[in-house]
C-alpha cells in the first residue's frame, strides 16, 4: 500500500455565525509536498490552516493526519508545528530557549537541547545568536528563529501562516528559496498560506486557491496559470484579460448559442502585428489602436482599445526594443495575434 | 464698537499664544509650578519633617520633646515588644497580599482571555464600584459580617461547623473572642478591601499576552498546566508585583482595620496612631514611620528590578 495523504480534508466546515469561513472543503496534501493554500484575506485557508493545527475545531467532516483523525486532538497531541505569521516567539526566553521549547516540554536533558538548539541555529543559518533575546533581533532573522522552533520538533507536516508577510520583498524573496531549500532538504510536508500569488507560484509543488470559504482550484504552478478553470482564479493567479460575450464570440467566429461566452488570455501570449500582418490558421486576432504604454524597463505593457470595443492588456519584452521605440508607438493601429490554444474558455462567475 | 472690541481682545488673544508659543521654556514652568510646588513642599515637605521628627526623643521625665539628634528613639524600635509589631505586620501584608494574588489571577485571566465584552465592562464595574464608596463604610460592613453574631458566624453554626471555628479561633496567634475580633477577621477584610488593585494590574499583565503565545506552546506539545506555567505565568508575573505593591503597602499602613477588628495585638498603623495620639511621642512615631517606609523602598527596588513598572 501507498503511503496514506499528509493531510486529508473531508467535507470539512467551520462557520462562525452566518460566515462560512470554510464550506465544506475535501482536499488532500501528498507525502513530502510543499503545498499552497493561496486566496485573498477571509477566503478561508488561515482558519483551514487553524484546523490543522488544532487551534480551531470543524462543526462538521473529518481532519486526518498520515490516516490518523485528528479532528478531536487538542494540538498539543497533532504531529503538526506550525511557524505563526507573528513568529509568536517567547519575549522572556532566549532565542535557544525559544528554539529547544518543544523539547524542554517533552523533558529532553539540557546538554542535548543545547546541542539541538545549536544544530537548528546552523541550519537556518543563524550560528551564535541563541544567547540573544527575540527583541534584540531583526524581522527575517526572528522568522528563521520561529522555523527553527517549529523544526526542533521533527514535525510530520510543517504549518506556515503568511510567515514572510511582514518582510520587505528583497528579504522576502530571498527567504522563498531558503525555504523551499530547508523543504528539500528535511523532505517533510509544508502547507504554506500565503495571499501572495508570486510567492505561491516560486514555492509551491501544488496549490489550493481559495474563494469565499470553497477551494475553487488545485494544481501545480503551471496547471493554475495555464489552465484557470475559473475567471477567479485566472484573476488571482498571474494577470489576465477577460474577453466576454459578443466581442469574444466575434473573434472565435462563433454563432449566437444564447450561452455566455467567456475566454481569458495572458497578456504575455499575445504579440503585437502591423494591421496587414498575415493571420494563420491557429491563431485568433483582434485589430486595435494603442492607448497606453507604460515602460516598466525589463518589459513594457501596452494597452490595446479593441475596435470590436474593450481593451487588452499586452506585455512585450524589450529584447530589441528602446523606451523611445515603445513609447512613439502610442496611437498606433494594430492587429494583435495570439495562439487559438492560449485562450482558456472559463465558466463566467465573475 | 462693538466689533472693534471683540477684534482688540481677540487680537491681544494672539499676541499672547504667539508669545508663550515662542517661549515653550516658560510654558512648562507655568504647567509644571503648581504640581512641583505641590510635591516638593507638600508631600517631600512633610515626609523631611517626619524624618526630622525621628532622630528627636522623648524626656520621659518631663514628656516634653527634647529637638536634640540622637539615634536612641530608633535604639527603641528594636525592642521586642516593638519588633514583634513590625513582624506582625509583615506577616499580615505578606500573606494579604500573596492571598489577593491567588485570589485576583484566575478572575484576571478570566477577565482578560474569556470574558465577553459585556461581560468585561461588567466585571470591570463590579470590581471598581466597591471604590467609589467610602472605605470606612466597608471595613464596618465586615464588622457586622464577622461579628458573634453576624451573617457568617450564624451560616458556619448552621452548617455544623462551629467546633472548627472555635478550634481556628482559640488559635492564640490568628484568633479571638469572635472571627470580628480576630487577626482572621483582619485579614479577610484586608483582603477584601485591597482586592481590585491586584485584579486590575495582573488583568493589565494578562491582556499584554497574545493569544498566539499560547497558540504556539500548545502548538509545540505543551499541555494547558505547562503552558500556563512556562509562558503565562513569567509573562503576567510583573502585573502580580504591581498589585503586590499596592496590597503590600496599603496592609503594611492600615490603622483601621485593626482598629475596628482585631484584638489586643497591636501592627505598625496602630503603633504610629497611639504614639503620636495619647502618648504623644511624635519622635518614636515618626521613627514607627519610616520602617513601613524603608522596607517599601527596598520593595519597590526589587519590583522594579522584576519589571513591575511596566504593566502599571
Amino acid at each position: 500500500m501507498s503511503k496514506p495523504a499528509a493531510i486529508n480534508f473531508s467535507n470539512v466546515s467551520r462557520h462562525f455565525g452566518d460566515l462560512r469561513a470554510v464550506d465544506n472543503i475535501s482536499m488532500e496534501v501528498h507525502d513530502g509536498e510543499f503545498f499552497s493554500m493561496l486566496g485573498p484575506s477571509g477566503s478561508g485557508k488561515t482558519t483551514s490552516l487553524r484546523l490543522i493545527a488544532g487551534f480551531d475545531r470543524p462543526d462538521s467532516g473529518k481532519i486526518q493526519v498520515y490516516g490518523e483523525d485528528v479532528s478531536d486532538l487538542p494540538p498539543y497531541e497533532r504531529p503538526v508545528n506550525t511557524v505563526f505569521q507573528d513568529y509568536a516567539l517567547f519575549p522572556h526566553m532566549t532565542v535557544s530557549e525559544n528554539i529547544a521549547y518543544g523539547l524542554m516540554i517533552r523533558r529532553v536533558s539540557k546538554a542535548e537541547r543545547a546541542k539541538r538548539a545549536n544544530e537548528m541555529l546552523e541550519l537556518v543559518r543563524l550560528p551564535g545568536l541563541g544567547d540573544r533575546k527575540p527583541s534584540q533581533l531583526s524581522g527575517g532573522q526572528r522568522q528563521r528563529v520561529a522555523l527553527a522552533r517549529a523544526l526542533i520538533n521533527q514535525p510530520k507536516v510543517l504549518l506556515l501562516d503568511e510567515p514572510l508577510g511582514a518582510l520587505d520583498l528583497k528579504l522576502r524573496q530571498q527567504m522563498q528559496i531558503e525555504l523551499k531549500n530547508i523543504q528539500q532538504t528535511i523532505g517533510i510536508t509544508f502547507i504554506f498560506v500565503t495571499h501572495d500569488q508570486e510567492e505561491a507560484l516560486t514555492m509551491s509543488d501544488r496549490i489550493a486557491v481559495f474563494n469565499h470559504g470553497r477551494i475553487e482550484q488545485i494544481g501545480t504552478p503551471a496547471e493554475l496559470y495555464e489552465h484557470p478553470i475559473s475567471a477567479f482564479v485566472a484573476g488571482f493567479v498571474g494577470v489576465s484579460n477577460f474577453v466576454g460575450d459578443e466581442v469574444a464570440r466575434t473573434i472565435m467566429g462563433r454563432p449566437e448559442t444564447g450561452i455566455p461566452e467567456m475566454f481569458t488570455i495572458r497578456p504575455e501570449k499575445i504579440h503585437i502585428a502591423e494591421v496587414d500582418a498575415k493571420v494563420d490558421s491557429d491563431m485568433y486576432s483582434a485589430e486595435g489602436r494603442i492607448r497606453e504604454v507604460v515602460y516598466l524597463g525589463i518589459y513594457t505593457r501596452y494597452i490595446v482599445a479593441l475596435e470590436l470595443g474593450g481593451e487588452l492588456t499586452v506585455v512585450e519584452q524589450n529584447l530589441n526594443t528602446t523606451s523611445m521605440d515603445a513609447l512613439a508607438t502610442r496611437g498606433k493601429s494594430v492587429r494583435l495575434l495570439w495562439k487559438r490554444e492560449h485562450i482558456q474558455s472559463i465558466k463566467s462567475n465573475r | 464698537m462693538a466689533t472693534h472690541s471683540t477684534d482688540s481682545s481677540s487680537s491681544k488673544i494672539r499676541q499672547l499664544s504667539t508669545y508663550l508659543y515662542r517661549r515653550p521654556k516658560l510654558v512648562l514652568g507655568l504647567l509644571l509650578g503648581p504640581p512641583m510646588f505641590y510635591m516638593v513642599v507638600v508631600y517631600l515637605g512633610s515626609l523631611l519633617s517626619l524624618l526630622v521628627n525621628s532622630f528627636y526623643y522623648l524626656d520621659d521625665f518631663s514628656g516634653k520633646v527634647i529637638h536634640s539628634f540622637t539615634l536612641q528613639t530608633y535604639a527603641q524600635l528594636f525592642t521586642e515588644s516593638n519588633l514583634r509589631i513590625f513582624s506582625r505586620t509583615l506577616i499580615m501584608a505578606l500573606c494579604v497580599t500573596i492571598a489577593d494574588a491567588l485570589i485576583a489571577f484566575p478572575l484576571g485571566y478570566y477577565m482578560a482571555k474569556f470574558a465577553s465584552p459585556r461581560m468585561k465592562s461588567f466585571l470591570y464595574l463590579a470590581v471598581l464600584v466597591p471604590l467609589w464608596s467610602s472605605y470606612l463604610v466597608r471595613v464596618y460592613a465586615w464588622r457586622l459580617i464577622l461579628a458573634k453574631e453576624g451573617i457568617l458566624g450564624w451560616v458556619i453554626s448552621r452548617i455544623g461547623l462551629q467546633p472548627v471555628l472555635d478550634w481556628v479561633l482559640s488559635n492564640p496567634d490568628i484568633g479571638g473572642p469572635s472571627i470580628g475580633l480576630s487577626v482572621l477577621g483582619m485579614f479577610i477584610t484586608f483582603v477584601y478591601i485591597w482586592l481590585p488593585y491586584m485584579i486590575l494590574p495582573i488583568q493589565t499583565a494578562l491582556e499584554r499576552v497574545p493569544k498566539s503565545l499560547e497558540e504556539a506552546s500548545s502548538d509545540l506539545g505543551a499541555k494547558p498546566l505547562q503552558t500556563f506555567r512556562s509562558v503565562i505565568l513569567p509573562l503576567a508575573f510583573p502585573g502580580v508585583i504591581a498589585g503586590s505593591i499596592f496590597t503590600f503597602s496599603l496592609t503594611l499602613g492600615d490603622y483601621i482595620v485593626p482598629q475596628v477588628l482585631g484584638n489586643s495585638k497591636v501592627v505598625i498603623g496602630a503603633a504610629v496612631y497611639s504614639h503620636q495620639g495619647t502618648a504623644g511621642n511624635i519622635p518614636l512615631a515618626a521613627a514607627f514611620t519610616m520602617g513601613p517606609i524603608f522596607i517599601m523602598l527596598i520593595y519597590l527596588l526589587i519590583a522594579r528590578k522584576m519589571g513591575a513598572f511596566d504593566a502599571l
